[in-house]
């Protein structure tokens, strides 16, 4: 029997040496006249183990990790095609407390399955929430998705069900399926890995969307830092068009839906919808004033779905599985599981999948492990460059859209950076300045002057000058930038500022 | 204003011509130009503008508007050395000066010898394997001096 060996290709697998792991495991196997078939997966997001090769036994798929080229021909002197005892051997892969605890539903193929391969995505319950659509009346989706209560991914955390609705109500000549890939929160890569590991779940959640709203046309405005995601789309949707599941007869109902990928060019601000839609129209990603909302007038005018990688991923599930099933997960108003991606500072750092309600602390340690460096955590940002500092006496605050806010933070995209003791807070702040102003498109004025202005105040804080005068200034120069930008870049940019002042004022003084 | 070499003005030509037709066609062409070219040259502003029936002061504006696009031929290998808030929790400002210093050279500059190009990246998705960096389109992570130098070798030996 040939036996069957999964190496990631997911970009962060490869970055620590995927790639030459699974050429040392095809040349040790000719070397040993030893039949394999090697498939190439996402990463199951456990990237303290990776690169995570698995094999097939009878008990299921098996692990080692992390392997390194090196390692390849004691796995195989080890027998690890069947199992065998290795010190890199981590046993039945899911049966890892990391996994065992997760609740992964819109993950749930992704570090299984080959991305590329439609077959294997429907063998995996791929399409089966696109078969239950193809039965309903638009309306009636749109209403399952309201039901189930899912919120936006992206950040915003607005409802989708609303979304679709307004613009199902509208009726215009042409309507679009948008997917908001620029991912570019430091501290997130639940898209990038969902992009790269299973794609047809993004490809499948945008055709119901179309289906849902009577679009035709569907983009995914994708980074141009993700290069792999971007190969691994393109490939997946060629599939998906071949297997006619995307075209002018979508799984032989006579129903249309297109697809293809726009690629960014380096802008943080096209993260945001208009600057978003503005981009794909080829011009600079500059922020529109709202109303009118994008799905009244979005896209070339028309009414438009914007939705985050994560959101659209998540409708095919809710499609299979009901709107009930997914509203039993979560607290609150947040319904369903989040993908949580831990960073930075972290000993077993990755995605995590769970149901809203887990505590941060939890997060931290029961999943993270603390720091990689072993020093005490001093603060995490949560939700990216935009979120606000905490401080450990918050880290028991439920992972919820409402509990976040109510510490004065914000969950945005689920990213969460770790920083240990050796953190200089005034340093991180000047950054989140610094990059403000790099990536303000311009238009508004607190958010383009404000920013430049802020890292002078820091500055001069730093370099000692009236400390006590400038930072009364910066705290009013965030207040401003706040209530006087046009979109949330300027207006949440203070918020790491202001958190990082209030926290740990003590690293605002003269610097050296 | 500067002009194209011939090739490059057949190129630019051709590039617009195949995706003129296309929605929204600006960002895609600009796309396709630097990748055959490496960058956008300044010549090529006139004849994506006259292609696509737009100002050149709209085709001006969006090319710098993007951090991606270049102005200027780049080296042989792009180093893109991430500065955002995970690498920089895990030693990224000092990776960047020990770049800065082997290579002898500042951001959005290259090599004198034409081998390397450095750049500031925000974010490559990487963050729990911090900090990292992206050389022609590979990524690594984890990327201590150490390993940013062996990385460097390998390049050189490669040019």
């Amino acid at each position: 029997m040939t036996n069957t060996v999964f190496v990631p290709k997911d970009a962060s697998a490869l970055s620590l040496g995927a790639d030459a792991v699974a050429q040392a495991i095809q040349a040790e196997a000719r070397r040993r006249r030893e039949p394999l078939q090697l498939v190439r997966t996402g990463s199951r997001g456990a990237f303290w183990l990776e690169p995570l090769v698995e094999v097939v036994t009878a008990g299921g798929r098996v692990g080692y990790g992390p392997v390194s080229a090196e390692d390849v021909p004691g796995l195989f002197a080890a027998g690890f095609l069947k199992g065998g005892a290795h010190a890199r051997a981590l046993g039945p892969t899911e049966q890892i407390a990391w996994f065992k605890n997760q609740q992964r539903l819109t993950f749930a193929r992704v570090g299984i399955v080959d991305p590329a391969s439609v077959p294997d995505y429907v063998r995996n319950g791929g399409y089966a929430g696109l078969a239950r659509a193809l039965a309903m009346e638009p309306a009636a989706i749109v209403q399952l998705i309201t039901a189930s209560g899912l919120r936006g991914r992206g950040g915003a955390a607005f409802p989708t069900g609303i979304k679709w609705k307004t613009v199902l109500e509208q009726s215009a000549p042409q309507k679009y399926v948008t997917c908001n890939a620029d991912e570019g929160d430091s501290g997130t890569f639940a898209d990038r890995m969902l992009m790269e590991g299973d794609p047809l779940t993004l490809i499948e959640g945008m055709t119901i969307a179309g289906l849902a709203v009577g679009a035709t046309q569907g983009y995914i405005y994708l980074r141009a830092e993700y290069p792999h995601a971007h190969r691994a789309l393109n490939t997946a949707i060629a599939a998906a068009y071949q297997a006619r599941y995307l075209g002018e007869d979508v799984a032989g109902s006579g129903r249309r839906f297109d697809l293809e990928v726009r690629l960014g060019a380096g802008a943080y601000i096209c993260g945001e919808e208009t600057s978003m839609l503005e981009s794909l129209e080829g011009k600079r990603g500059e922020v529109r004033v709202r109303p009118p909302l994008p799905a009244i007038k979005g896209l070339f005018g028309q009414p438009t779905i914007v939705n985050n990688v994560i959101t659209h991923a998540s409708v095919p599930w809710i499609l299979a599985h009901g709107a009930e099933a997914y509203a039993n997960y979560g607290m609150g108003k947040s319904r369903g599981t989040l993908p949580v991606q831990l960073a930075g500072n972290i000993r077993r750092g990755g995605l995590v999948e769970r149901a809203f309600g887990l505590s941060l602390r939890e997060l931290l340690y029961d999943y993270g492990g603390g720091t990689a460096t072993g020093r005490p955590i001093r603060t995490i940002q949560v939700g990216g460059p935009l979120g606000a500092y905490i401080p450990p006496a918050h880290f028991d605050t439920a992972l919820d859209y409402e509990a976040l806010a109510g510490v004065g933070a914000l969950l945005g995209h689920g990213g969460i950076v770790v920083f240990d003791d050796t953190v200089d807070m005034a340093h991180m702040a000047r950054y989140a300045m610094e990059f403000c102003a790099i990536e303000s498109c311009g238009k508004c004025t607190p958010c383009r002057i404000g920013s430049t202005r802020g890292v002078e105040v820091i500055d001069r804080i730093l370099a000692g000058e009236d400390g006590e005068r400038n930072l009364r200034l910066l705290e009013e120069l965030c207040e401003t930038m706040v209530q006087g930008s046009l979109c949330g870049l300027g207006g949440m940019a203070p918020f790491p500022v202001q958190s990082a002042l209030k926290h740990f004022r003590e690293d605002f003084r003269a610097h050296k | 204003m500067k002009t194209l070499a011939p090739a490059e003005h057949d190129a630019v030509r051709r590039i617009v011509a195949q995706l003129r037709d296309r929605p929204g066609p600006l960002l895609e062409v600009l796309h396709a130009i630097q990748g055959e070219l490496g960058f956008i040259p300044e010549g090529a502003i006139a004849p994506v503008a006259d292609g696509l029936n737009l100002s050149r002061a709209e085709v001006h504006g969006v090319v710098s508007f993007y951090h991606f696009f270049r102005h200027h031929r780049p080296g042989t290998h792009t180093v893109s050395v991430c500065q955002a808030e995970a690498c920089r929790s895990m030693g990224a400002v000092a990776l960047t000066a020990h770049a800065k210093r082997t290579l002898g050279i500042d951001f959005h500059q290259t090599t004198p010898d034409g081998r390397f190009t450095l750049e500031p990246i925000y974010c490559l998705g990487n963050c729990a394997c911090s900090p990292a960096v992206l050389i022609d389109g590979a990524l690594h992570g984890r990327v201590s001096p150490e390993r940013f130098d062996a990385l460097i070798a390998q390049h050189t030996r490669k040019s």
